[in-house]
């Protein structure tokens, strides 16, 4: 079964080390902002964000992993639960095949992984996105996954951080999953009523069904520099409205000057930041 | 009996251009309206229209999105296309309603919510957000029913409830046919075809159990007869009232959860 390879060839989650150190020599990057070129061993080494610009590429699940938790501390949670074709959907290709290719792509099973972990020893509850699987969509098991954490923090009284990278709904399940908002909503409904601390880093793209609900209903809200985050996305704006968008428009920053969010935090910072608020808000020592 | 019509047969019936809107159907199933205006933060968004009045002589809150029916009320009302204070003055009346302990009659009829400009800047995915984790917890009864076009997080933003109705011709989806058939099927033109693929008519969505019930329209669409079909809107609303409303409020919120909690299909590997 592809299922049964899948386990088997998915890795243990490594070690900063072997994911921000190991590269072949000799190897170069150009930033996709400004252009520069950059030495591989430093984009790796500044968390794939370009030391001339700024520019943060996008993470994926095991270097995020790699980047917030403390080494070695992650355990994955609910990772049977796997996606079907439930409509029977097929637009330039069947959805099958769009799972199927996102799993090899990806080495992941779905677009979320959920898990326990540590950050500065403070054992807490993550819920990770991963933009590569399909627009990091949430369908049926995304949902199910988020609302199992969720559900896991409220039992074990784990302070939840959620990492969003999605471009919104899976519009291959159809009204399924435009619900998987409600049904997660209400879930963080309950954690916020048993006094959980629920922390949202909104990485690039945080958009559309996820932001419109467990994605933006945090505590505490931070989000990337340069990262987009929006309901409707900047084409549909601008077809809309018929006219071009002012720069910088749905940007962190942006998001952040209209009082949407908490902070903008550069990811060097990441994990300190979170490691801070969850002593202050958490911990409280 | 019924012809039975495509997917797309149904969607221009939603859309057709003499389909009654929520402000036909409101004063044929409530007395006494009264709007009440604004989101108290920014603004009124006409796209939302919310208040109270009496339904069989029991007073009750009412929320619809509306769409407008000739050239200026459209404009007015945004084509039912609302802004995030539309979305929080719902919240609001939906909160007093609660504190009073009146149950709320939610009409969905939006192509979705706006994309623009402001409605970013003002946080539109977090004031449906909102709604979505608020309505989840109301205690009191929620009955939420798709008159017409049931445009995405735009619809679902008044959409929680504990009992959800649509009418015959109405549609339901995540996205629209066409925005669907553009991003999917990379043609615009594939419409269609994508409102097929996407499940969308209330028959649809009535098996794929997402909603609860199908008000029947008149047979040639709801526009042929309106107060017929008000009729039959006032028929089951009055029916599943009297259900919701006997039943203790805890057993209501429980069944709320579940239901949401159970939306979704997926397998689970079981390990050896
Ligand atoms: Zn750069």
């Amino acid at each position: 079964m592809f299922m049964d390879w899948l386990n088997k060839k998915k890795e243990s989650i490594e070690s900063k080390k072997s994911i921000f150190n190991n590269i072949p020599d000799g190897l170069w990057v150009k930033c996709p902002q400004c252009n520069q070129i950059i030495y591989s061993k430093d984009w790796l080494e500044n968390y794939k964000v370009c030391i001339k610009c700024g520019f943060h590429s996008q993470l994926n699940f095991y270097e995020r992993i790699a980047l917030l938790t403390d080494e070695g501390s992650f355990k994955e949670t609910d990772e049977n639960i796997i996606s079907f074709d439930i409509l029977g959907f097929h637009d330039t290709k069947p959805y099958s095949q769009r799972l199927m290719e996102a799993q090899l792509e990806t080495n992941l099973k779905e677009a979320v992984i959920t898990g326990l972990a540590s950050i500065e020893k403070i054992p807490v509850n993550l819920i990770v996105m991963d933009f590569r699987f399909i627009g990091g969509s949430m369908g049926s098991v995304v949902g199910e996954k988020v609302t199992r954490a969720i559900e896991r923090s409220i039992d074990m009284k784990l302070p939840l951080i959620s990492v969003i990278a999605s471009g919104g709904a899976r519009m291959q399940e159809g009204l399924i999953s435009l619900f998987q908002m409600a049904k997660t909503s209400s879930a963080i409904a309950r954690l916020d009523k048993e006094k959980i601390l629920y922390i949202c880093i909104l990485t690039h793209p945080s958009t559309a069904g996820v932001l419109a609900s467990f994605g933006s209903l945090g505590d505490v809200i931070i989000a990337e520099p340069g990262a987009l985050i929006g309901f409707a996305g900047p084409r549909v704006i601008e077809q809309t409205i018929k006219q071009k968008l002012p720069a910088g428009f749905q940007k962190a920053e942006f998001v952040l000057q209209h009082g949407m969010i908490d902070a903008v935090v550069e990811r060097k910072k990441l994990k300190s930041t979170v490691a801070l608020l969850l002593r202050l808000l958490w911990r409280k020592k | 009996m019924k012809r039975s019509l495509s997917p797309w047969e149904r969607i221009l019936l939603a859309r057709h251009p003499q389909r009654p809107t929520f402000l036909t159907y409101l004063p044929e199933l409530f007395d006494d309206f009264i709007e009440l205006h604004g989101d108290r933060y920014f603004g009124d968004d006409p796209a939302i229209i919310a208040g109270f009045g009496f339904f069989d002589g029991e007073s009750v809150a009412i929320i619809g999105q509306e769409k407008g029916q000739n050239v200026q009320e459209k404009i007015k009302r945004n084509f039912g296309m609302p802004h995030p204070e539309g979305y929080r003055k719902a919240l609001r009346i939906m909160k007093l309603a609660e504190k009073f302990n009146i149950p709320i009659f939610s009409f969905i009829d939006t192509p979705g919510a706006y994309p623009g400009i402001g409605a970013e800047e003002r946080g539109q995915a977090m004031a449906i957000a909102v709604n979505l984790k608020e309505m989840s917890l109301l205690r009191v009864p929620i009955i939420v029913t798709v008159l017409s076009e049931g445009g995405s997080g735009g619809a679902l933003g008044i959409g929680v409830g504990d009992y959800i109705l649509m009418l015959e011709n109405a549609y339901y989806s995540v996205i629209s046919p066409e925005g669907c058939a553009s991003i999917l099927f990379r043609d615009s033109s594939k419409a269609p075809e994508a409102a097929s693929a996407l499940k969308i008519t209330a028959e649809d969505l009535f098996k794929l159990k997402l909603i609860d019930e199908i008000i029947p329209e008149p047979e040639e669409g709801a526009h042929t007869n309106p107060s017929e079909t008000a009729d039959n809107i006032k028929k089951a609303l009055k029916r599943i009232y009297k259900n919701l409303k006997a039943k203790p409020i805890e057993v209501l919120l429980k069944e709320r959860y579940e239901k949401l909690r159970n939306y979704g299909k997926f397998l689970e590997e079981v390990r050896k």
